[in-house]
């Protein structure tokens, strides 16, 4: 029971700060509000374009967080939603069945994570290094294998939640949008209650805090650390799948473009904690909805630098420059069993 | 087998010892491409018999592999020399496409010099261009504690940015005709000459992984990075200033970078164009890896990395082969290269002194 309320104290993080993020929630509503009363159209493009963007730096996320929870670091989440993005993409292009492609993308991105936990685990290769091998051999695979000129069947269309989907402003934004956007929404959620509410969760933060201690109250690192590398992969292949069967709907080299790496920063924003994270991805979002419109109203900026703004904002929050946060303790270090 | 002497014998042993990691894992990469390569239809043997050809089947080809060689033999030296501190320098690929930026422009822009002033003054402002851009995640990482990994990611992509918007904006080349975003072409007076086949700037490379190796073994301040990399609180308590130290390592490294930039936009391509240097420091990674993070291995690596490359367009023509497996290739050596470091690690194999490299872990906000 003591571990339990100091473990509360030290990770939820939201709790303590309920009143300020009860503040700044107001505010932000306000401000939607306040636009909304002006171009109702405009704000829910705008609003959109956030989820939009956001989808796959949550599901990244969500992937960053199992994996450090457990204590691994996962510098290849990028070539794990490319690998996937890659695959579902292709089987959509042979089978034009979008169930399977998602499923596609789901089992890849769930062994790459296999590869990863392998390489660190049972290699005990260097976490940083593993995750670099990832990124270059999806890369090198994908580009392999890519033939200009495939076309496919469609994309995953909007599923309009029914009479949710009517309502004015939040429903065409929440309540009609594709699949993959629900599933993250969902999964949000069940990784907060997951990693914090169940005996799984305490475990695996256990395991990626001090695996030592855990190990001798009798808890299975290595299991622990597979499995949770392995759901991370599948997040990771979500995002990948959203890319080509929900976003884009179509593949490119390369066509993930960093998203990897940003949502490692959206991970250190959010504090390693999914709902905090999946707000800091709606933040990025929101950046780049921003940067949409300002180029609509034809502002003169030169595209390239608008364009580096969600890097230049990850380094500034990488840097600790909005708030410090704190890795998990054992994180990429190897754990061996004595 | 013939008797040796023991000091034969001995010598023999030391140059197996540090050959046969590397040696094994471009054996299985390249098997493991013939795999692939069979997977999707092509003839392994015919692939790199094309190769093998396109990389040293004339005089002309194998300068192309020393030209191809030259800014690898930088990047990989960049790479190499922060992995010394504890550093792993993802970003010299952005380093690199900076410093050929501003040495494209400093190569077109500046007219009437002599070649003995115009090409120094094109390396040297490569050289300061990839120190600046090295310098910003040096000094968050000594400072702020953001991981140099996720900063120098993000900086490649701000240097993307940069390079597009110039060469499409303020310095496009306005010749008549052109479409493309690129710089100018440089003056000739830019313009690296070659002695022979072989090119003046992997001259200068091959100069400088000797410099590299003598400052890291034969100087304070190689004896001071290497035991940041080795135990950073150690040599806290040594009394060294160890961020002043990341800073630097994490600047020189990206000196090394620029100047690969530079070289490769005055000795190869002969102007800026973004895309041409793609991936170039990536290919420092592997190099650096592939070299144990050895200067002088360094040089031996990029030849071998060059081949691949100088050979890849001979492949794909004659044997229909995307250029792309040579990234598979590549991907496989690393990942061999490093999991045989930690296999041996594991297994208590005897090793040479200070092969091993420690990067940091974690994310560093503690």
């Amino acid at each position: 029971m003591i571990s339990e309320s100091v473990n509360k104290k030290n990770w939820s993080s939201i709790n303590w700060k309920l009143v300020r993020s009860i503040i700044l929630g107001l505010i932000v509503v306000g401000v939607i509000l306040f636009f909304n009363a002006r171009s109702p159209e405009k704000t829910s493009a705008v609003l959109s374009s956030t989820l939009r963007y956001a989808v796959p730096l949550i599901l990244g996320a969500l992937c960053g967080i199992f994996c450090e929870r457990a204590g691994i670091v996962n510098i290849g989440i990028e070539g794990q939603m490319l690998m996937s993005a890659f695959l579902s993409y292709m089987t959509n292009v042979w089978t034009s069945n979008l169930l399977l492609s998602l499923l596609v993308g789901m089992l890849t991105g769930a062994i790459m994570g296999l590869f990863l936990a392998f390489l660190s685990i049972k290699l005990k290769l260097n976490q940083t290094i593993g995750g670099t091998v990832i990124n270059i051999m999806a890369t090198g695979i994908t580009g392999y294998f890519y033939q200009t000129g495939l076309t496919t069947q469609g994309k995953l269309w909007n599923i309009p939640l029914g009479p949710l989907a009517k309502i004015p402003l939040i429903g065409p934004v929440l309540f009609n949008n594709p699949p993959i956007t629900y599933m993250a929404i969902l999964l949000v959620i069940f990784s907060q209650v997951l990693l914090f509410h169940t005996r799984w969760g305490l475990r695996t933060r256990a395991v990626g805090e001090h695996p030592r201690a855990a190990d001798t109250v009798g808890v299975d690192v290595f299991k622990i650390r597979y499995w949770n590398v392995i759901i991370g992969g599948i997040m990771a292949g979500l995002a990948g799948s959203f890319l080509t069967l929900e976003g884009v709907g179509m593949f490119e080299r390369g066509m993930t473009n960093g998203r990897g790496f940003i949502a490692l920063a959206v991970m250190i924003f959010g504090k390693w904690n999914p709902i905090s994270s999946a707000l800091a991805a709606l933040f990025f979002g929101f950046a780049n909805a921003m940067q949409i419109q300002l180029q609509f109203m034809g502002i003169q900026v030169p595209p390239q630098f608008v364009g580096m703004i969600p890097y230049i904002l990850t380094i500034i929050v990488v840097s600790g420059f909005v708030g410090r946060s704190r890795a998990p303790a054992a994180e990429g270090i190897p754990y061996e069993k004595e | 087998m013939e008797e040796l002497t023991p000091s034969q014998n001995n010598w023999l042993k030391k140059v197996w010892f540090s050959l046969r990691i590397p040696f094994l894992a471009i054996i299985f990469a390249l098997l493991v491409g013939a795999i692939i390569l069979l997977v999707s239809g092509a003839n392994p043997l015919e692939a790199y018999w094309q190769l093998f050809k396109g990389a040293f089947g004339s005089l002309r080809n194998f300068q192309r592999v020393l030209e191809k060689s030259t800014p690898l033999i930088f990047a990989g030296l960049a790479v190499a020399l922060g992995f010394k501190a504890g550093l792993f320098n993802i970003g010299a690929q952005g380093q690199l496409l900076l410093g050929a930026l501003m040495a494209g422009f400093v190569g077109f822009s500046l007219k009437g010099l002599p070649p003995y002033i115009h090409i120094p003054l094109g390396l040297l402002t490569g050289l300061l261009t990839g120190a600046l851009f090295a310098g910003i995640p040096g000094l968050l990482r000594a400072y702020s504690g953001a991981h140099e990994v996720i900063s120098t990611i993000m900086l490649n992509y701000v240097a993307i940015n940069l390079s597009d918007y110039f060469s499409e904006g303020p310095w496009k080349d306005r010749s008549p005709g052109n479409i493309v975003s690129r710089l100018p072409a440089i003056q000739p007076s830019a313009e690296i000459p070659n002695i022979g086949p072989v090119p003046v700037g992997f001259i200068v490379a091959v100069l400088t992984a000797l410099l590299i190796w003598f400052v890291i073994n034969r100087t304070t301040f190689g004896f001071e990075i290497n035991s940041v990399g080795l135990n950073p609180h150690a040599s806290k308590y040594a009394g060294m200033r160890t961020k002043l130290l990341i800073v630097a390592a994490m600047v020189v490294s990206g000196a090394l970078a620029g100047v690969g930039g530079a070289v490769e936009t005055m000795g190869v391509v002969g102007r800026f164009q973004p895309g041409f240097n793609t991936g170039l420091g990536f290919d420092g990674i592997t190099v650096a890896l592939l070299a144990r993070n050895n200067p002088i291995a360094v040089i031996l690596s990029s030849l071998f990395l060059g081949a691949m490359k100088g050979g890849a367009n001979t492949m794909q023509f004659y044997a229909n082969v995307p250029n792309e497996i040579i990234d598979i290739i590549q991907g496989t050596m690393l990942l061999f290269v490093t999991a045989e470091m930690v296999i041996r690690w594991i297994f208590k194999l005897r090793k040479q002194q200070g092969t091993e490299i420690t990067v940091t872990s974690g994310w560093g906000q503690r």
